[in-house]
């Protein structure tokens, strides 16, 4: 007899497998990123650095007054600033000119990207589309919007619909044209992916092309937002008659017409910070989402 | 070998050139590969290992000839082309979906998927979390989920670490041997397809056709130190090199 004793096979393979199983579970745990996280200090400190850049530039204002540079009337205080957008609000014009430039903006921007979204689709897949449509999109994200209030006052009159008008032309281009870089920049290997996995034609387009071009399609819509709101803000400064109720491009309009110059500069503070909440609050989180998911997010 | 069963892929005289003119890329090959057989197919670059391989995914059409599949196949890549926006489980619950899977079974079946490649734990991972052999591991699930009887391999070990690629190489195994699919495996590593494969076919380059096959009969698991490996590698090396010199 030799001197080993006899093992069934099935007990051998099964202690095989057990092996197997441990083996993958060490290499794995040896090459898993374990994942770092930011120190506390070094997030504070992100916190507080765009607190720091208001208290400079309030700092600088505030002593360029004490130092009587320009006239108050020129170059108000920041405390007159404070204290005309306390009357604006006490007169309870400040909150309904915020939330209505708002909703013109939001509203106008979701058409846009309604408008924007298939013509994106459709020109970041089809090259000769392309190639007849992107120089009219480049054209008008050329053109400043402000140019077509004229064009939208004869067309629509003194109404919303004039106002949407020069938001859409504002921001389809930019989004339609982050969404075809986006597009062009998708690594061919996901299109094959998506191919062997049997994504064909609208699945494709939902399940692969988009998810995969959202990078660019999220810097469209944030230029977007950031188009849309500026057209708003000059669409509302020319548009002005009561039918289209109040705003922060009349409340700068009604400062320009009283010579108020806290009033115009406490009115460009509120656009400023609108804008600034919306890119903090909305896409900020958004983007910060999808670098992290992707992995791109690096300790910078 | 005798065999009443129907091969899962036959192919005759397929010619593939990508342009009329072009030169010839797959030169009137001709191979069956029964259910269940695993095939390892070696040959240097140029020997349109990738082009036979979209082919028979469908991704490309053979110039002449016929490819007769009986089943459909999945492919997997070198890269492991998981898709970062998706978890690892949603990952395959993507190929579950997209193959007809029906949805309130699909979670419970991704997470069976995980468990049969070691990686139950990773169902809510991103695939930049993992490491690329964890990563082919998630790719090959990715690719039984679509439930095919036929899986082609297209170099997917070639990026890896020597380790993790022989423990890949035991879990293929394993996995194989579970699911009893054909597998199609192109490596330019001739101990692997050694160390894979019951049959390991040699091809030309420039153009690519079947030099000569070797069966390797024996028993799994093998070893890719073994002596055994090392003597069928050798042999086929020493083919291969020939091959290559033809082109000097």
């Amino acid at each position: 007899m030799p001197n080993f004793e006899y093992i069934p096979d099935d007990q051998i393979k099964e202690a095989r497998q057990k092996q197997l199983e441990s083996l993958s579970a060490g290499l794995d745990n040896l090459e898993s990123d374990s994942g770092s996280k930011t120190s506390v200090s070094k997030r504070a400190l992100k916190a507080i650095a765009p607190l720091a850049a208001v208290v400079i530039v309030l700092a600088i204002w505030q002593l360029l007054v004490i130092l009587k540079w320009q006239p108050t009337w020129v170059l108000p205080s920041p405390a007159m600033v404070v204290d005309s957008l306390v009357q604006q609000y006490n007169q309870g014009l400040l909150v309904p000119s915020a939330i209505n430039s708002l909703r013109r903006g939001v509203q106008g921007f979701a058409i846009s990207l309604l408008i924007a979204t298939p013509i994106g689709i459709a020109l970041g897949l089809n090259a000769n589309l392309r190639a007849i449509a992107r120089p009219i999109i480049t054209g008008l994200q050329q053109l400043p919007s402000v140019a077509w209030v004229p064009a939208a006052i004869i067309w629509f009159g003194l109404s919303d619909a004039t106002i949407f008008a020069v938001i859409l032309l504002g921001a389809v281009p930019s989004i339609a044209n982050g969404l075809i870089s986006g597009i062009d920049q998708i690594p061919p290997i996901y299109l094959r992916a998506g191919k062997v996995l049997g994504a064909r034609g609208l699945t494709s387009i939902t399940h692969i092309v988009v998810p995969a071009a959202w990078p660019g399609y999220l810097a469209g819509l944030e230029q977007g937002w950031a188009f849309a709101w500026r057209s708003l803000m000059a669409a509302e400064l020319i548009a002005i008659a009561p039918s289209l109720g109040p705003g922060l491009g009349q409340m700068l309009d009604t400062g320009r017409q009283l010579g108020d110059m806290s009033l115009v500069l406490g009115a460009i503070v509120t656009i400023m910070v609108v804008g600034v909440l919306v890119e903090r609050l909305v896409f900020s989180p958004i983007r910060q989402n999808t670098l992290r998911n992707r992995g791109l997010l690096h300790a910078r | 070998m005798e065999t009443t069963v129907a091969p899962v892929i036959e192919i005759k005289n397929l010619t593939k050139r990508y342009s009329e003119s072009g030169p010839i890329v797959i030169d009137s090959l001709n191979l069956t590969i029964q259910p269940g057989e695993f095939v390892a197919i070696v040959g240097a670059s140029g020997c349109g290992k990738s082009t036979l391989l979209n082919i028979l995914s469908g991704l490309e059409k053979p110039s002449s000839g016929s490819v007769e599949l009986n089943a459909k196949a999945s492919l997997m890549f070198q890269e492991s082309a998981l898709l970062p926006w998706l978890t690892a489980g949603k990952n395959i619950e993507l190929a579950l979906k997209l193959s007809g899977y029906p949805p309130e079974n699909r979670r419970a079946r991704a997470q069976e998927l995980l468990e049969l490649v070691h990686l139950s734990h990773a169902y809510n991972q991103r695939p930049h979390e993992l490491s690329g052999g964890m990563r082919q591991r998630v790719a090959i699930a990715r690719a039984i989920a679509q439930d095919r009887k036929i899986l082609l391999m297209d170099e997917p070990f070639s990026a890896l670490d020597a380790i993790t690629r022989d423990l890949l190489h035991d879990e293929l195994i394993r996995i194989w041997e579970e699911t009893g699919l054909a597998v199609l495996f192109v490596t330019h590593n001739v101990r692997e397809a050694v160390r894979l494969g019951q049959r390991v076919i040699l091809m030309s380059s420039k153009p690519g056709k079947i030099i000569r096959q070797w069966k390797i009969d024996f028993a799994q698991p093998r070893r890719i130190d073994s002596n055994d490996v090392a003597h069928f590698a050798s042999a086929i090396t020493d083919q291969l090199r020939q091959e290559i010199i033809r082109h000097a």
